[in-house]
């Protein structure tokens, strides 16, 4: 087991030496490598980690290379001037695909990424300007610093050099504020959303990322072959692109060399090998591909990394400094002011109304239950107020602002967090970066500073808050165990502990206390407590009724989506109208 | 444009129209109950197609090779697993569907190839060699990895459909095929000859979709079918295997692709990889549909057609980029519309 430093180094040396032992013919399949490495690595970032699929880089790519090809041969532009026009293109290009894709749901986008994909071919391929389906040839090489990069081994270390400063800026990026966000795209969106990541917004940075990679690549392409033709860019290119980066490892960074490096080889290698045994009469390699990457699937469903990492990579824990400055807090509210009013809240899911003209209010500085049995509609309630549900009817304020038909980000923003009832972590990520999660809006840098890593002073704040907020809710020594593998109460606790670190004004707990044991019960209590002490306002929904008696000052319950009855626990009890619900009628 | 050209522009529209129509539903039945998007349904139209042009030719169509070795792949599978299990009464039944089956169907196109029997026994003949490599392909290449993600199906997909390109190339060469029309007759209606072929083809979709509708409606599988499409893990619960439903959904899939690739046989010359592009076409039908609603897509399938009668008309160099750009306006006004955040279902 080596260090990941470490490992880092010995590729990086490899690759400054390879050229030295390597053959022209193996020189330029290492090119290839290269080129493809910055496009599937793209696509890690974007599907893999993002959950967004794309088989449309090859798009991006041929557009960065015809915007050169045209500039140069028909301009006698500078192959520069046509990096960042060709980049310019694709990122308009980009913007446009994503604003209109991004926001649809999962199977929408495969499909229309190789509808568009086909589309661009064709213009391709049909376009007087661009050559037809002949292509343009005779492009200038790259010049750099008076160097003509006009063979095969001149452009490899330029090639090489943008796919390891990428390979390392975006490992850089998914371990950052941001990072952990675009983590948490692909299964955790809603509750990323509820912490103030605009997903929306972030998905499309991640797409124009991966675009301009596959740009990048494209450009380099160009003035590699110095010739472009629409055959490179196909929908098979793409779609083999994203072979690469399942093959390899959709998740990890490194998948993205590993699978390029394989489909590359094995493509040359079964060109070579197979019409030599077979005969030449048919495409017999791409039978083989397909087959072998049947098995490999079979196999590996989760592609190569994560196993060669498991056998050669020492795991790496995120290093926090425990006395790093605290990160700025909120005012705190002054008790009695109203805090959260509803009214004549209606929800419906088809023919079912899950909350019928529902009011209630809460004041700063209380601790307001929620309660009622099961399909009440209280977590509906929970989520039309954090505006994860539209509502059909009526208005909610927070602090006097009307918060119905906001974004469940911009209401995080005002100082809202809550809790899931059905546990929402990230299950690959640690209970640290879990909780860091909810400082996200309390950290400002974004990706390009992530990228560069020009943002570690916040991140080590950022870290502490949530290793403050873990210690705060007994989770000190599960710091950087992987949340999923925690029992379900302490995931709950973790839960906690995340929306904790948002600093909100009113904390929103859904079933805080299921799962736990009575001294995990006993000492949550007395935590909840502490903070409504510190001035937090905290509305529960829960179960467990000696819990909430003891605990709150007043609760509404509900029953059908309907409010039952509201005032202090002990009036709640007596309430014939509540008895009925719980018990079925009153003997 | 005369009223002549546009009343024969909206009968190859429609014609084609109807075939993506077809297309579109099968495609939306695989993808709602599997999570599979069934990018090799291309090929099956292929097979269809070009072992309809070498059946009549009085050839062997190479479909026999890929339905009796497929065939005894997913049989070492089963059996593999059955002797694992120690369940060795399934051994007889795997041997009945997997290995005597296919043979039965490559002896019988062996026996008829030369004899060049009449042309509804060749169709008969095609179905039978096509339809059962949809849960033969389920078997080999989706079973094993029934729960992954929407991404890792999807690359299964392209992976088979490798394979079976491959296959086309090598079985059908590289040379196009086209069959002979079921009937040469035309109809006067108005300004314009309505071919039967076309009439063929409309009607057959209209019969399919309306058998579809009512397996969907009336029948216990097709009501299994359904309860799993809206909810995998609740049909799951209660008692409808994954297995059952998926080799279902592809066996439909598959006779939907045999069908429409007998029909479109004689409309079109049909290369080895025709398919693929002809099965992309269903899929954009599909999401002109919304890709949720059976009705919806057949609209979209219909409306695409059209719109590539015309496009071929007014510039046939860019039809393929306007066929396929096409999807742009939907996406669009669905974008607009859609406001909620997504998020797969689990990890």
């Amino acid at each position: 087991m080596i260090p990941s430093r470490v490992a880092l180094m010995l590729f990086a040396a490899f690759i400054v030496a390879a050229p030295l032992f390597l053959s022209a013919y193996q020189v330029a399949l290492m090119n290839y490598i290269g080129l493809a490495t910055l496009i599937s690595l793209g696509l890690v970032l974007l599907t893999g980690v993002a959950g967004v699929m794309s088989f449309g880089q090859q798009v991006f790519a041929g557009l960065a290379a015809y915007t050169t090809a045209v500039l140069t041969t028909k301009y006698a532009a500078s192959p520069w001037l046509g990096l960042v026009l060709g980049l310019l293109l694709v990122a308009a290009v980009a913007l446009f695909l994503g604003a209109i894709t991004l926001r649809l749901s999962g199977h929408y986008l495969p499909i229309s990424t190789i509808a568009w994909g086909i589309a661009i071919y064709f213009m391709f391929g049909n376009m007087e300007l661009l050559g037809k389906h002949t292509g343009l040839p005779d492009l200038p090489p790259i010049s750099l610093g008076g160097a003509r990069l006009d063979s095969g081994p001149r452009i490899y270390y330029l090639i090489w050099a943008f796919a390891l400063v990428l390979l390392v800026a975006a490992a850089n990026l998914l371990d950052s504020r941001s990072g952990r966000a675009i983590r948490a795209l692909r299964f955790r969106a809603v509750m990323a959303e509820s912490f103030g990541v605009d997903t929306a917004r972030l998905k499309t940075i991640v797409f124009l990322y991966a675009a301009l990679f596959a740009g990048l690549s494209g450009w380099l392409y160009a003035h590699f072959l110095r010739f472009v033709s629409p055959s490179a860019f196909n929908v098979n290119a793409g779609i083999d692109y994203l072979f690469m980066a399942v093959i390899g490892g959709a998740s990890h960074v490194w998948g993205a060399l590993i699978g390029a490096s394989i489909l590359v080889v094995l493509k040359e290698w079964l060109k070579d090998v197979l019409p030599t045994s077979f005969g030449a009469s048919g495409n017999y390699e791409i039978v083989l591909f397909g087959v072998l990457m049947l098995l490999l699937l079979q196999r590996a469903s989760t592609g190569l990394a994560p196993v060669l990492a498991r056998w050669t990579i020492a795991p790496r824990r995120r290093a926090f400094v425990a006395s790093s400055a605290g990160l700025p807090k909120r005012e705190v509210v002054a008790a009695g002011n109203p805090l959260l009013e509803i009214q004549n809240v209606s929800k419906r899911f088809g023919g079912l109304v899950a909350v019928r003209d529902l009011s209630f209010s809460m004041r700063s500085g209380e601790i307001l239950g929620l309660i009622g049995p099961n399909g009440a509609g209280k977590s509906t309630m929970f989520n039309l107020i954090t505006g994860v549900l539209p509502a059909d009817g009526g208005t909610i304020s927070f602090q006097d602002e009307r918060i119905d038909g906001m974004a469940p980000s911009r209401i995080a923003r005002l100082g809202l967090a809550r809790t899931f009832q059905h546990v929402n972590l990230v299950g690959g990520m640690s209970v640290l970066e879990n909780v860091a999660i909810g400082a996200h809006l309390r950290g400002r840098h974004g990706t390009l500073r992530a990228m560069l890593r020009a943002e570690r002073t916040e991140e080590a704040r950022l870290l502490a808050e949530a290793a403050r907020q873990i210690e705060r809710v007994g989770l000190a020594g599960h710091v950087h165990d992987a949340a999923g593998s925690l029992p379900l109460g302490k995931q709950r606790l973790v839960e906690i502990a995340r929306a904790l670190s948002a600093d909100p004004i009113l904390l929103l707990l859904d079933e805080p206390a299921a799962g736990l044991r009575y001294a995990e019960k006993q000492a949550l209590a007395a935590l909840l407590r502490r903070l409504r002490a510190e001035g937090m306002s905290i509305l529960l929904v829960e179960h467990d009724m000696e819990f909430v008696m003891g605990l709150v000052e007043r609760l509404v319950v509900m029953d059908f989506g309907e409010k039952l009855a509201e005032g202090p626990p002990a009036q709640i009890q007596a309430h014939p109208a509540v008895m009925e619900a719980y018990l079925g009628g009153v003997a | 444009m005369g009223a002549d050209i546009f009343a024969w522009l909206v009968q190859d529209g429609i014609t084609n129209g109807a075939i993506y129509a077809l297309l579109a539903l099968a495609l939306l039945l695989v993808f709602t109950v599997t999570r599979v998007i069934f990018v090799p349904q291309g090929e099956l139209i292929t097979f269809a197609a070009l072992s309809l042009a070498m059946l009549e030719s009085g050839r062997v169509p190479g479909t026999v090779y890929i339905l009796v070795f497929g065939g005894l792949a997913a049989a070492a599978i089963e059996a593999v697993v059955a002797l694992r299990e120690h369940r060795l009464r399934r051994l007889p039944r795997i041997a009945m569907l997997y290995v005597a089956l296919p043979l039965a169907v490559a002896a019988a196109v062996w026996w008829a190839a030369p004899r060049r029997p009449d042309q509804w026994v060749q169709v008969l003949l095609v179905l039978a060699m096509v339809v059962p490599l949809g849960p033969i392909m389920y078997r080999i290449a989706y079973q094993p990895l029934a729960s992954a993600s929407v991404l890792v199906l999807f690359i299964v997909s392209m992976a088979v459909h490798y394979v079976l390109t491959g296959l086309s190339l090598v079985f059908f060469g590289g040379e196009g095929l086209r069959s002979s029309a079921f009937s040469d007759a035309k109809f006067r209606l108005g300004v314009v000859d309505v071919t039967a072929q076309s009439l063929w083809v409309v009607l057959a979709s209209l019969v399919i979709i309306v058998a579809l509708w009512l397996l969907f409606e009336r029948s216990i599988y097709g009501k299994a079918l359904r309860a799993t499409a809206i909810n995998r893990v609740g049909a799951r619960l209660v008692g409808i295997p994954t297995v059952l439903t998926g080799h279902l959904s592809f066996l439909l899939a598959a006779f939907i692709g045999a069908v429409s690739g007998i029909l479109i046989a004689p409309i079109t010359t049909l290369y080895y990889d025709t398919g693929f592009l002809i099965g992309l076409k269903g899929f954009v039908g599909a999401i002109l549909g919304g890709m949720a609603s059976y009705p919806l897509a057949v609209a979209g399938a219909l409306a695409l057609g059209l719109l590539e009668a015309y496009a071929s008309f007014w510039s046939s160099a860019f039809k393929e980029t306007i066929v396929f750009a096409i999807i742009i306006p939907p996406l669009i006004w669905l974008s607009l519309r859609s406001r909620h955040v997504e998020q797969e279902e689990e990890e």
